[in-house]
């Protein structure tokens, strides 16, 4: 097999990006947008890690990849919280039903 | 020992040579199909695949610490943090909610429409141009213990604003700077992250069931 470059790695990226804006925009299910900003941050850290190894981004690259990755974790914890609490008070976790702010 | 040897070294080259190409394709397929399934269990599964191999593919970019720290938070986690998610709130007719078939092309369509755009502007551009070789293949050389993996010591001394990777050698006045003033933020926010979904999700008193007692 041939070794992969950059190019290899921006396409898995770029899948994984639009993969996450289909599911975010698809889904009804809140977790199940929670997961789409999962995937679309994944493929902004590969990104990162792949210009931090075939560019002169250097170390850099990683220590942005560490910082998504950590603020990725608090991002799904204060979602799940509000998921939570919207379940308790409307029983259903379907987002087209959220409407109460007429938005 | 010299025979295991001479048997287990092919094996390694074959296996370095291919496993980037399963990773990804483990990566890629899995993200479709969390886009694709429709049950949210099954959602989180293969969301857990997609994110595993793709730490695989960070330890394919000489990123080991990177990619140990997304099996440790993102699938260790967060996604144990999800599927906690997915279990409180799939009763009955929330495991399954479907789009409708319309929505599903439709979404498809915009999709392949952004997917080519993006790619075609990833190609247009010569990634290598700007290039100062100089630096590359920094990452990888000295100040690093081989035991210890090539990354943790530089990264651990970028997060304390102390870089040796771009510093040593380099024939420029200044230093360059690091990462200390994210990091102390980014310990905050986790603090804030931490007390703000203890207080949104902590336990209701209901006062429903509270009034027939004290009417009776």
């Amino acid at each position: 097999m041939p070794a992969p470059d950059l190019s290899v790695y921006l396409f898995v990226a770029a899948i994984l990006f639009v993969c996450g804006v289909v599911c975010m925009a698809t889904k009804r299910n809140a977790i199940g947008v929670l997961m789409g900003v999962e995937l679309v941050l994944n493929g902004a850290n590969l990104n990162f890690v792949a210009f931090a190894r075939y560019t002169s981004l250097g170390l850099d690259g990683q220590v942005m990849s560490l910082f998504v990755i950590v603020l990725a974790a608090a991002e799904a914890a204060i979602a799940l919280a509000i998921a939570l609490n919207f379940y308790n008070n409307h029983l259903t976790i379907d987002v087209d039903r959220a409407d109460e702010l007429q938005g | 020992m010299s025979v295991v040897r001479s048997i287990i070294d092919p094996l390694f080259r074959v296996f370095n040579d291919w496993a980037f190409w399963v990773f990804a394709l483990t990566t890629i397929a899995a993200a479709i199909a969390v886009v694709v399934s429709q049950n949210v269990v099954r959602m989180a599964f293969w969301l857990i695949i997609s994110l595993g191999a793709t730490a695989g593919l960070f330890f394919s970019l000489d990123a080991d610490f990177v990619g140990s720290a997304q099996l440790l938070i993102y699938v260790g986690g967060t996604l144990v943090l999800l599927i906690f998610g997915v279990m409180l709130t799939a009763s009955g007719p929330f495991v399954k909610i479907k789009t409708s078939p319309g929505e599903g092309v439709l979404a498809a369509l915009i999709g392949v429409l952004l997917l080519s755009l993006i790619l075609y502007s990833a190609c247009a551009v010569d990634w290598s141009q700007n290039e100062n070789y100089d630096l590359q293949g920094r990452v990888a050389s000295g100040f690093n213990v081989p035991a210890e993996g090539n990354t943790t010591h530089t990264l651990g001394l970028s997060l304390l604003s102390a870089r040796p990777d771009k510093d040593l050698g380099s024939t420029t006045a200044s230093l360059t700077s690091g990462y200390l003033l994210p990091f102390e933020i980014v310990s905050v926010h986790l603090l804030v992250v931490l007390v703000g979904a203890s207080y949104l999700a902590r336990a209701k008193r209901r006062k429903e069931p509270a009034a027939p007692q004290s009417s009776a």
